[in-house]
């Protein structure tokens, strides 16, 4: 087996993430799902408090801080941080609840605006120094994350369409009964395990494979950084480090967004009724 | 061993229940004190910002069809007493016309008026003086004839009668006279 292989040649390699590079007779320490896995910062019990949880708290606490700072004494003139604050939950407000709900879904705003912000400073943790890993990249943030949002949708739908109106507004209206026959199970599966499930995975594997992807450019600009022709590779690594930490930025917005806005469709789906 | 999946076939798909909850707990209090505190008090405030800046356009429509109002009304007044003051120039005029057809009016009854007393007035003198004159001239000229005639006159029909012919032939002369 290449990985036992592999394995063997990484653990004769005292360190292989920090110290090895060409010739040195280590392999390229390439990133995988060990990647993913952390030491215990301390333990409880058999509770363990890893890297990913400290980095959730702090962007659970980033969001509140800066929140804390724009609206806790809000001015009829904004000034300062008050004015980015507006910005923020206006864009949430206008672009992504109004255009999914319109106005009568404006007491979802906190949600919406958690979620976003939540998720976004989660994610963007991949590319700020020393955290350099995006808590979202774990499949159980985003999948705690989809649970609130899984609990809000249907118990909004079973409270403002009934229980058995819930289901019967599934499925599409007016259709032959064959196809029905087909289409009532998919879109019954679509409710109550397709729609979850691609939203956890959509943001954890678009975070997973990011992390993936700075992970092997950064490791590659160190391992091939060894005088000679190697240089050069590794100085196209670095470039390309860079560039994609730009994309990165981008997607970690793009992914942010994408699952607010699900969000609100789906709590207006609910709020609706029949689509 | 760091090359170890996870102990299942899920892999990275497997959440661990740690993490899961401390993601969830994370994001409720995010949630919280984003829906409990921080999200009211700025909807309160964009609702204010939003009725001052309401407010404020109102005040300012308000005023302006005020000042429109009070502009309109001054205009009304300032042609209204341009009106009167037309009015009474006409008025004005009329009346010194009406004084002055009066007065010229007036005054031509009044020369009339004196005229005709003045004539009247001539005319009852003349008529005195001459019953007066007819009177002394007759005495005179009777005295003056018995004088000269002697007592021949003494009949006093005969006197009166002579004093009449001779009184209208005086008349008749002066009357010649008068007219010529």
């Amino acid at each position: 087996m290449a990985i036992t292989q592999i394995a063997t040649l990484a653990a004769s390699c005292p360190n292989p993430e920090d110290s090895s590079h060409l010739y040195s007779g280590c392999p390229y320490p390439a990133p995988g799902l060990h990647s993913f896995n952390f030491p215990a910062l301390f333990t409880i019990g058999p509770f363990r408090f890893e890297k990913p949880m400290l980095i959730a708290v702090i962007g659970a606490a980033l969001v509140i801080w800066f929140f804390w700072a724009a609206f806790s004494k809000p001015k009829l003139v904004p000034r300062g941080v008050q004015n980015l604050g507006e910005l923020g939950i206006l864009f949430v407000r206008d672009q992504i609840l109004r255009p999914m709900m319109g106005k009568k879904g404006d007491s979802y705003l906190p949600f919406l605006v958690s979620l976003f912000f939540f998720i976004w400073v989660m994610n963007m943790m991949e590319i700020i120094p020393v955290a350099m890993f995006p808590a979202t990249s774990k499949i159980a943030f985003p999948v705690a994350l989809m649970l609130m949002v899984y609990i809000t949708y249907n118990y909004l739908g079973i409270k403002h369409q009934g229980l058995g109106g819930y289901f019967r507004n599934m499925i599409p209206r007016g259709v032959p009964w064959p196809i029905l026959l087909i289409l009532a199970p998919v879109e019954i599966l679509q409710y109550t395990i397709v729609r979850p499930f691609t939203l956890a995975v959509r943001l954890f594997a678009n975070m997973f494979a990011g992390h993936i992807l700075l992970s092997v450019f950064t490791i590659a600009t160190w391992y091939l950084f060894v005088l000679g022709i190697p240089l050069l590779f590794s100085a196209t690594s670095f470039i390309l480090t860079i560039v994609l930490t730009a994309f990165e930025a981008l997607i970690q917005a793009l992914q942010a967004y994408i699952f607010t806005i699900l969000t609100a469709q789906y709590i207006g789906d609910s709020l609706e009724g029949a689509h | 061993m760091r090359f170890l999946a996870a102990p299942s076939t899920l892999g990275p798909l497997l959440p661990s229940w740690s993490e899961l909850i401390i993601g969830a707990v994370a994001f409720l209090i995010v949630f919280g004190i984003l829906a409990k505190v921080l999200m009211p008090r700025i909807s309160k405030t964009l609702e204010e910002r939003t009725d001052a800046i309401e407010g404020g356009l109102r005040r300012a429509e308000d005023a302006q069809s005020e000042a429109g109002r009070v502009l309109e009304q001054y205009r009304a007044q300032l042609s209204e007493a341009r009106h009167e003051a037309a009015r009474l120039r006409e008025q004005a005029k009329e009346e010194a016309a009406q004084i002055v057809a009066q007065g010229r009016a007036d005054g031509v009854a009044e020369r009339q008026r004196i005229i005709e007393s003045a004539t009247a007035q001539i005319e009852a003198d003349r008529q005195q003086a001459m019953t007066a004159l007819r009177a002394e001239v007759g005495a005179l000229a009777v005295e003056l004839a018995s004088r000269i005639v002697g007592e021949s006159l003494a009949d006093e029909a005969r006197q009166t009668r002579m004093v009449d012919r001779f009184l209208a032939e005086i008349e008749a002369e002066s009357d010649g006279v008068g007219a010529r």
